[in-house]
């Protein structure tokens, strides 16, 4: 008999919070979009006209839509990617430095593979299956610390973050130096029929939207309809109850972490192909970072992700035009960081209504 | 401090928990509030001490109407509660969580405040370390340490919520003492449980909830069939002993020696049979604990063998021990057992093995509805488990368990449950004997070890006795045999 009637309240209460929550989040944006404003006053700036220039910056043309979904492809991978480990329970903020790491390996597949006459799509192929190799790999390492050596990984991460873009600055100035005079911009480029083709008049290459769809759909699925989606959902909320069910809970914490290693080598490969053509010190552009405001941002919701990180994609790329303004186009970050803080906020906010209702 | 409840109301989503509960307890009195799992007997303590508001009702204390919004709140007015699971700090010390609890003062005071705990102890006869952490304490030791905290912080109310479960024999006569010398000092004591000899020997009234009501009330001398009709409104029997063991044996320890920092347990052989009972008795921290472990694979012995069908488990990985067909069902339910923020539905696809990809959520579906109804777990398929009182939580962590096993381990199986609950969960396990599963579980119940166990064992001090016929002891001999006479 209760469960008759527990059925329809569930459901009832779940509507509910629902609302709420949407609620929260909306009023979390207006007021990052408030404080953002705030100090654009301060700065002499009239927001609206700032705002209004973003939206411009990135979509009044074609080439700057393009540009748009350009720096989404690599953002969606990252927060793909994260969420294999953010619902493990797991920090990955070493993803920064597997995207370098990835971009290592990707590079280092063309100039390995440049002179052998074989396929061009036979090696771009390689050379991404390598880029993954790479983030893999350097995704396992914190994951090992952590497991058998007890360091945190969220420190493990940071070390390597540090480790990563040095060994590609090694790189940079050691074996891999232009001929010549080696230089911070980067190595020598990569034979361009190793460059995905863009579409004509913009600079995005489908094949990397492909790519980005593809394991958007994969984490979605994975996550929501699969028993290694579960498993992995269980350890990241008890691990101890997870272990005592005959889950194998050191296996999944390395492979959440080795899955996303893979999005993030997949993520630098895709900038090396499509974008840099090279490698350079700060291969990862930020984008292992965004990711994970963006994995906070939308609570770990994979769909979500998508969408979100088309948005701050817009942010990042509409804020050039503020330069033409006299603003610095830090302002997108600016704004990023506030939304996750109230974001992040919102949530414990509702969390402490719906624990007192 | 005298009590005076007045019409409280208290709804949780359409659960009515509290419906229009009036009660007066006067001061220097023990309280006892009886009820089956989810009766409302927790919620009214947590409305009592700030943890959850009443949607509507009063509180008055000594004829003054107050208003209790939080813990802290309460415990500024003297209301104090001790909870079901202790909520202290392991990983601290026994004075820091003392310290931590202060109120105004920028600096801490150690010295003074170790004093304080020492004087306290001594006076209510509790032996604590404050230097202690609190990890390393027992449960009924950690108990203690919250009622000598509440005490400390100047409580005039104090709220005990199922303190016998889990506690020994002994740790209970005691804490039934400290309960009468406050008494008698003229705090207010309010006592809840669910076990009819707890608060028969001690309460000076008792409330028996029904269904978030108060069923009645009654004062001594006590008469155990009004009780359980108060609280089922129906009789119940108690179940019947388990069949004679089996010839087959299912498992050997041969010299099993396992230790941890405290204790150290040696040469322990014994074979256990298909469809036995073993229940292992003794002081909580004996060493019960860690022999469980040790049988379900998650303890690794540190000498001697685990002989299962002629191959030896010992010093195999946990993985091996539940392929074997062995199942460990763990005291603390929420941190060892289930997982919060999981529904049931995840529970039961996670339990089951699977290996296939993808999850049928159809098959997910029936199973769990299925568990549910057998198992007469008060919840949905989509319940969270943390939404389940903690009786139900019990139901659904035996649920859990796959359905052909050779052996069942189970730390406290019916700690924190009502008998009905009790009673029906051991028929569960019956049935499984029945079908030549072995069980060997812990309890401080003595009772309860004597009704359902084959066979028992005794743990002191690390040392575990030969085993001994349930058909033939009584619980002076085992009582006699945990304080360590007999040996």
């Amino acid at each position: 008999m209760t469960m008759q009637q527990g059925t329809p309240q569930t459901t009832s209460l779940r509507s509910r919070i629902n609302w709420l929550d949407l609620g929260l989040r909306i009023g979390a944006v207006i007021l990052a979009l408030l404080i953002t404003s705030l100090i654009l006053l301060v700065a002499n700036a009239q927001p609206l006209k700032a705002y209004w220039n973003i939206v411009l910056g990135a979509f009044s043309s074609t080439q700057k839509v393009s540009a748009v979904i350009a720096s989404w492809v690599p953002l969606v991978l990252t927060t793909s990617g994260l969420l294999f480990t953010f619902t493990a329970g797991l920090w990955n903020i070493g993803m920064e430095g597997q995207i370098v790491v990835g971009s290592v390996f990707c590079v280092g597949a063309f100039r390995f593979l440049d002179q052998t006459g074989m396929d061009p799509w036979m090696v771009i192929t390689i050379a991404f299956i390598a880029g993954a190799i790479g983030g893999f790999l350097w995704a396992i390492l914190p994951g090992v610390m952590r497991i058998y050596g007890g360091v945190n990984e969220i420190f493990g991460g940071l070390g390597l973050n540090f480790v990563a873009k040095a060994l590609a600055i090694w790189l940079i100035f050691g074996p891999w130096k232009r001929p010549g005079v080696a230089s911070m911009s980067g190595t020598e480029w990569i034979d361009p029929q190793f460059r995905l083709t863009y579409l004509p008049g913009t600079s995005l290459s489908p094949v990397i939207v492909i790519i980005a769809l593809v394991g958007a759909i994969f984490v979605a699925l994975m996550l929501k309809g699969t028993h290694f989606g579960l498993r992995l959902k269980a350890i990241g909320k008890n691990d101890r109850s997870a272990y005592l069910m005959g889950i194998p809970t050191t296996r999944y914490f390395l492979l959440a972490f080795g899955i996303c290693g893979v999005f993030a080598g997949i993520a630098g490969s895709v900038l090396v192909t499509s974008k840099q053509f090279s490698l350079i010190p700060d291969a990862g552009f930020g984008y292992g970072f965004l990711g994970l405001l963006v994995a906070m941002l939308v609570n770990y919701h994979p769909i979500l992700s998508s969408i979100v990180a088309f948005f701050f994609a817009a942010l990042s790329v509409g804020n050039i035009e503020l330069q033409y303004m006299g603003l610095n186009s830090y302002l997108a970050g600016v704004l990023q960081g506030f939304l996750v803080l109230f974001v992040v906020m919102a949530n414990g906010v509702r969390q402490r209504l719906f624990k007192k209702g | 401090m005298n009590i005076e409840l007045r019409n409280i109301h208290k709804w949780f989503g359409k659960v009515h928990a509290n419906d229009d509960i009036s009660l007066k307890i006067s001061s220097g009195t023990i309280q006892g509030i009886l009820g089956e799992n989810g009766a409302g007997k927790s919620t009214l303590m947590k409305i009592l001490s700030g943890y959850f508001q009443a949607n509507s009702g009063e509180i008055l204390l000594d004829g003054t109407l107050v208003k209790i919004k939080s813990p802290d709140d309460a415990i500024r007015l003297g209301i104090g509660m001790l909870h079901q699971d202790p909520l202290d700090f392991p990983p601290m010390r026994v004075i820091d969580d003392f310290l931590l609890g202060q109120h105004g003062r920028l600096f801490l005071n150690r010295a003074q405040v170790e004093q304080e705990i020492k004087e306290l102890s001594q006076k209510f006869g509790f032996q604590i370390n404050p230097d202690a952490y609190v990890e390393t304490l027992t449960v009924g030791e950690r108990q203690q340490l919250e009622i000598l905290r509440l005490l400390w912080l100047g409580v005039r109310i104090l709220i005990l919520d199922e303190p016998t479960t889990g506690i020994s024999a002994n740790q209970k006569e005691k804490l039934f003492a400290t309960l009468e010398t406050l008494a008698k000092q003229d705090l207010t004591v309010i006592f809840v449980s669910h076990k009819l000899e707890d608060v028969q020997g001690l309460c000076d009234k008792v409330a028996v909830f029904r269904q978030g009501k108060v069923a009645g009330e009654l004062t001594p001398p006590y008469n155990t069939d009004q009780f359980i009709q108060l609280m089922f409104d129906k009789e119940i029997k108690i179940g019947e002993r388990a069949t004679a063991c089996r010839p087959e044996s299912l498992l050997r320890l041969e010299n099993i020696g396992i230790e941890d920092y405290r204790l150290r347990l040696r040469n322990i052989n014994l074979t256990l049979y298909r469809g036995e009972i073993i229940g292992l008795a003794g002081m909580e921290g004996s060493g019960q604990k860690l022999f469980l472990q040790m049988l379900a694979g998650i303890k690794r012995p540190v000498s001697g063998k685990i002989v299962i069908d002629e191959e030896n488990y010992a010093g195999k990985r946990y993985e091996s021990f539940l392929k074997a067909g062995i199942s460990y069902i763990p005291a603390s339910r929420m941190e060892e057992g289930l997982i919060p923020g999981l529904t049931l539905t995840e529970h039961f696809i996670l339990s089951e093995e699977h290996n296939e990809l993808l999850i049928s959520q159809r098959e997910a579906l029936s199973l769990t509805q299925s568990r549910i109804s057998d198992f007469r777990i008060k919840g949905a398929p989509y319940s969270k488990v943390e939404q389940l009182s903690g009786g139900n939580q019990q139901r659904a962590l035996l649920a859990l368990m796959r359905e052909k096993l050779n052996l069942i381990l189970m730390e406290h199986p019916t700690r924190g449950l009502d008998i009905e609950s009790s009673i029906w969960i051991w028929k569960k396990m019956k049935e499984r004997c029945a079908d030549c599963t072995s069980i060997v579980f812990i309890s401080a119940d003595l009772e309860e070890i004597i009704q359902y166990s084959d066979r028992i064992l005794v743990f002191f001090g690390g040392m575990v006795s030969e085993p001994i016929d349930a058909n033939t002891t009584s619980v002076d001999e085992l009582g006699q045999l945990i304080g360590g006479i007999g040996w």
